[in-house]
């Protein structure tokens, strides 16, 4: 039993050790300034994170919210001005959102990988004819704002992440959708015969994932002030990544919203702190590799304990 | 008097393979009627039809005089009709509460509708008083129930049925995964269904517990109703006779 709660809490524990590591070795980690920039780099990864693991959690996948971040930037950027900006962004990642949701629900294509592999290349391709391939620069300043602004030294893209892990942790763990969305995970079949709307829970979660990449997209966009229709590639497997990292199952129904944001500050402070260290950047992939196989590697010790552990509660059971 | 259920000429075919092939079924109100077969008879296939699983290709079904056609378990559920399946159906990644609860959560406030809060107190104090019914010891309401005992998890998936039932429970080998004396709580629980006017549809192999409590006994043989009898110990051997097929009437091949 301790050891499985430690394998929950496992996350946490490897951020706190890395962190502590790189400390350590780094005088500058700990400082403010470095520790704000790691808040910016690591909020893009945790926002996609927040929508991964809703998906994952369904035994799905989304391949598609790094070409919706670019998408999102491109057509934001000839978007009318002030807020509304805002809402051509969510409403480009809503939208592509629906439409994996669509084609899974009702499509029976029943394989979210090859549906968002498609959408992936389909979304990239829009973001580039659109754009002509050209980046372009000025931005709303309330994009910016989001994407780059810091409120008493805590920058504003952190306080969304924040905000928006409060909104989507306190659905799944206390609304009836989010129990449902464990459901669904969990047992399909169990679910549709329990009489939940299996089909509209996998399009929510879609929906939603495609949402976070909007809301992705403006915290990408208002950093750099600028929509390059390349923005945001290979964010989609940082953001599964993340999702493993914090412990989640690939085979569905496992998943907390606290530890899929261990997950992406892990990932953020291994590509920070080596920055630090002047370690190339060639080695921090080959690092996180090793970590997403780890991390792997401790669902599977997770899965052998609890079978233990069934085991010999059904020994008790007899004696 | 009209049965609770009747099930008439219920065909439903897999591709080649005929799984029901005019089977009939009746089910009194708050009676106890008990399914035979061998393994491919069609028991799981008609109940499955009862429960609104998946759909008859032919045949009709009548609940209480009405002819119904669910075309969801959502459907059968808000007849009345509730149905434990052979794999239980249980969530193994969630609570025992969560189990027992799924899809009918208690929630506030109303006007959330789906995204409501769950009121997690106000259900597991409901499930202790279930949880008494049954008498079942050391399942923790909070655990998840992969990490539970066949006989918990049976337990879980037993309970989640009875409870929720309005007129029919079908049960589709509700004491396979039990031991002795779990067994005999559970068919002491069906025994009682009736007294709160729930009719039973149970399946089991073991015709100890069939004569237990079951009113009737009907056989299925390959898709078809092919006879039934009172389930009493003088009658086990024509009911096997029945089940696997060598009827005594015929005479003819018997031994």
């Amino acid at each position: 039993m301790t050891a499985l709660r430690v394998l929950q809490a496992g996350p946490l524990v490897i951020l706190m050790l890395l962190a502590a590591a790189m400390a350590l070795l780094s005088p500058y980690f700990l400082t403010g300034r470095n520790l704000a920039n790691l808040g910016f780099q690591a909020s893009f990864v945790a926002v996609l994170a927040l929508g991964q693991l809703l998906v994952i959690v369904t035994r799905g996948i989304d391949l598609s919210v790094g070409s919706v971040v670019g998408l999102a930037g491109v057509l934001a950027v000839d978007a009318t001005a002030g807020a509304s900006t805002l809402l051509v962004f969510a409403m480009a990642g809503l939208a592509v959102g629906l439409a994996n949701g669509s084609v899974l629900v009702w499509g029976r294509v029943m394989n979210p990988f090859i549906v968002t592999l498609g959408t992936l290349g389909i979304v990239r391709g829009l973001a580039l004819v659109l754009s002509d391939g050209q980046t372009r620069t000025g931005l709303d300043p309330v994009v910016t704002a989001l994407g780059s602004d810091s409120v008493a030294g805590i920058p504003a893209p952190v306080l969304v992440v924040a905000a928006l892990s409060a909104v989507i942790g306190g659905m799944l763990s206390r609304t009836q959708w989010g129990r449902w969305i464990y459901a669904v995970g969990g047992n399909p079949d169990g679910a549709r015969r329990a009489g939940i709307p299996a089909d509209r829970v996998l399009l929510s979660v879609y929906a939603l994932s495609g949402l976070m990449a909007g809301v992705a997209a403006i915290l990408v966009a208002g950093r750099t002030d600028s929509a390059s229709p390349l923005a945001g590639q290979l964010l989609e497997l940082d953001s599964i990544t993340a999702v493993i990292i914090g412990g989640a199952s690939f085979v569905g129904g496992r998943g907390r919203v606290l530890n899929v944001l261990a997950g992406a500050l892990i990932i953020g402070v291994i590509r920070n702190g080596l920055d630090l260290l002047s370690v190339s950047p060639f080695w921090q992939m080959i690092a996180i590799g090793a970590l997403v196989i780890l991390s792997l590697e401790l669902d599977v010790v997770r899965g052998g304990l609890e079978t233990r552990l069934r085991a010999s509660r059904a020994l008790e059971a007899t004696a | 008097m009209t049965p609770l259920l009747d099930v008439r000429g219920a065909v439903k075919s897999y591709g080649a393979v005929k799984a029901l092939d005019r089977a009939s079924l009746t089910v009194d109100a708050a009676e106890i009627v008990a399914l035979l077969g061998d393994n491919g008879a069609g028991k799981s296939t008609l109940i499955k039809a009862i429960s609104g699983v998946h759909a008859l290709d032919a045949g009709t079904i009548s609940l209480g005089g009405a002819a119904v056609a669910f075309r969801s378990p959502l459907e059968a559920r808000a007849a009345g009709i509730e149905t434990l399946h052979q794999d239980l159906g249980l969530f193994d990644n969630l609570s025992a509460v969560a189990n027992f609860r799924i899809g009918r959560e208690l929630r506030r406030p109303a006007w959330l509708g789906r995204l409501a809060l769950l009121r997690e107190r106000a259900m597991q104090e409901d499930w202790l008083v279930q949880l008494e019914r049954l008498a079942v010891d050391r399942v923790d309401a909070r655990q998840e129930v992969g990490l539970m005992s066949g006989g918990q998890r049976q337990a879980i998936a037993v309970l989640r049925a009875v409870a929720f039932a309005g007129r029919l429970v079908i049960l589709d080998e509700p004491t396979a995964a039990l031991g002795l004396r779990e067994s005999a709580k559970v068919l002491d629980l069906v025994r009682r269904l009736p007294e709160r006017g729930v009719a039973v549809v149970l399946i089991s192999h073991n015709l100890e517990h069939v004569t237990q409590v079951a009113d009737r006994a009907v056989v299925l043989r390959q898709g078809r109703t092919v006879g039934e009898a009172a389930p009493t110990a003088a009658n086990h051997e024509a009911l096997v006779s029945m089940i696997v097929g060598a009827v005594p009437r015929t005479a003819a091949g018997s031994t």
